[in-house]
């Protein structure tokens, strides 16, 4: 579904500051996989996932997805694989237009935006009852501006939102950081029902070592900008959260 | 009475020119100041067809294209070249002053015996015929651009400007939408360009200089009663735009009223803009 090869990304390349934030990754993710990815501060994560979603072009290295060279391609253009939640919880939504209007904007994530009014009763009720799963009681908050959310409810809804539109791979960037524990259960709740009601595949990047062990079927570690383990679905059974935690 | 009715349609027409700048900086965030270029040209353009007989309504679409062509080559500049916005306007501008220049011919056009638009109710003037027509072209956009703005594109229009990241990871293009924002904002902009000139009598190269701020001036004024009223509706704050601009002409009629010097009008409108800005400002500093 993704292949990474030999992809290295440096930033400020040339002056003192320069980062080498990829050397060289090689990473084949499987449709259907539930890929967590954990790793230091700076290890490089969040970069890899840009580098996949487009939003960072890398230095030298191929990327593909679903065995399409997508090396050069712009990020709006990948989208039609792609939903993302960020790891800025206010990122992945448009503050100042509703909730609802957000929720268009998903639904029509790898289709055109004509020129009719998409936001009509049906979309508004099949949005309300799929805000209403959350249980945040933010499905009576529709015509409210996403802005008057918190960081929380906007991540929920970010996740929700992701799979308004038949997604093929959702990348998720420390989803659930800015959440308290409930919220966080339910947003990691949601990424599973979401994989199970459409297969997609998952990547998602956490510093909670009990999400780490508890979801996903491979585990890979980063180290200093590489792929430092990778373990797959039978290995990481057979890990116990004090395992993962040994490894930093 | 003549006074304050004349306020009222240079609010009007200028109301047009307000709701680009609103499109521009409120919804795509971007500082455009081809507005002194390309209201000019919507009036040099209207100049050019209506003294060579062609009928006024049939100036509309040129005008439209021609501001919008203008807001483009901004948007351009700013997304392929990657300069600045407000340096690609301010290119844009300066260029546009020889263009239309050499479009007008000379520095000043009067539209002698021509039947503009003010005078296509009655030959003669009076407060409805030059009311009704600004009215309507008024009512018109805000009917068109508040049904623009609930549209799936429009919603993509707004997230481009309110949320990039957002609008990128849901398959939007938005150095597509800034050319096309630009592009809509300079047509109303020249739109403005024709009915003032209209409403003068005469196309002036000079026209144009320092609209910007009364646009700035008057979207101000717009999303100060925007934020007072709690307005969330996109087609409820547009209605706010043409409010602001009239609001804003009868500043500066009851200013001039008062005896100032019209010579004065332009530093008037600036200290007038830089109360309006600071104002806010000093409410929140005694909070
Ligand atoms: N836009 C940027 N400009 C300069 N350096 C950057 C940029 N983005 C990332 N870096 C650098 O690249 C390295 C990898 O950063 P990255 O954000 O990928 O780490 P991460 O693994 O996501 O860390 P965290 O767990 O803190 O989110 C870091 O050293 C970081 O400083
Ligand atoms: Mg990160």
């Amino acid at each position: 579904m993704i292949k990474i090869e030999q992809v290295t990304k440096k930033f400020n390349a040339g002056t003192a500051n320069e980062v080498v934030a990829l050397k060289g990754v090689n990473l084949q993710i499987n449709a259907g996989e539930y890929v967590v990815l954990i790793g230091t501060n700076g290890s490089g994560k969040s970069t890899l996932l840009n580098t996949i979603a487009g939003a960072e072009f890398v230095d030298s290295g191929k990327v593909s997805i679903d065995s399409t060279d997508v090396t050069k391609l712009p990020d709006y253009k990948r989208s039609r694989w792609l939903a993302r939640v960020m790891q800025n919880p206010l990122a992945g939504t448009a503050p100042d237009l509703s909730i609802l209007d957000n929720f268009r904007l998903a639904a029509l994530r790898t289709k055109s935006k004509g020129l009719k009014i998409g936001t009509d009763a049906a979309f508004k009720s099949e949005v309300k009852e799929r805000i209403a799963h959350l249980g945040m009681g933010l499905e009576n908050k529709l015509e409210q501006n996403m802005g008057t959310l918190s960081g929380g409810q906007r991540q929920a809804l970010t996740i929700v939102m992701s799979a308004m539109d038949d997604p093929k791979i959702i990348l998720l960037d420390e989803p659930t950081a800015a959440l308290d524990p409930q919220s966080a259960e339910t947003v990691m709740q949601l990424v599973e029902q979401i994989r199970a009601e459409f297969g997609v595949t998952v990547i998602l990047v956490t510093h909670n070592m009990r999400h780490a062990h508890k979801f996903g079927n491979r585990l890979v570690l980063m180290h200093k900008g590489n792929v430092q383990k990778d373990l797959n679905a039978a290995q990481k059974a057979a890990l116990s959260v004090n395992d993962i935690f040994d490894w930093f | 009475m003549e006074f304050y009715l004349s306020a009222l349609v240079l609010g009007l027409c200028l109301a047009c020119m307000a709701l680009g700048i609103f499109i521009s900086m409120k919804i795509f965030n971007i500082p455009d100041i081809t507005t002194d270029g390309s209201f000019t040209l919507g009036a040099v353009i209207t100049a050019m067809l209506i003294t060579h007989h062609q009928n006024v309504w049939i100036a509309i679409p040129a005008v439209l294209c021609s501001g919008a062509l203008a807001g483009m080559i901004t948007a351009w500049i700013h997304t392929k070249l990657r300069i600045d916005a407000l340096l690609a306007g301010i290119l844009n501008m300066t260029a546009l002053y020889s263009i239309n220049l050499v479009l007008l011919g000379r520095s000043n056009v009067p539209f002698i015996g021509v039947k503009t638009i003010f005078k296509w109710l009655s030959p003669v003037s009076s407060a409805t015929s030059d009311m009704i027509p600004a009215f309507v072209i008024v009512a018109i956009l805000i009917a068109l651009l508040s049904y623009l703005f609930r549209t799936d594109f429009g919603i993509a229009v707004r997230a481009t400007g309110n949320s990039p990241s957002m609008a990128k990871s849901l398959g939007i293009n938005n150095d597509k939408m800034k050319v096309i924002g630009l592009g809509i904002a300079n047509a109303l902009t020249a739109l403005s360009g024709y009915l003032v000139a209209q409403y003068q009598g005469f196309t002036d190269i000079n026209m144009g200089i320092g609209i910007v701020i009364t646009g700035l001036g008057t979207v101000l004024i717009g999303d100060t009663l925007i934020k007072w009223l709690k307005i969330t509706s996109i087609s409820k704050q547009l209605l706010m735009i043409p409010i602001g601009s009239i609001v804003f002409q009868m500043v500066l009629a009851v200013t001039l009223s008062m005896g100032v010097d019209p010579n004065l009008l332009k530093l008037v409108t600036a200290l007038f803009v830089l109360a309006i800005v600071y104002i806010p400002n000093l409410k929140l500093k005694q909070k």
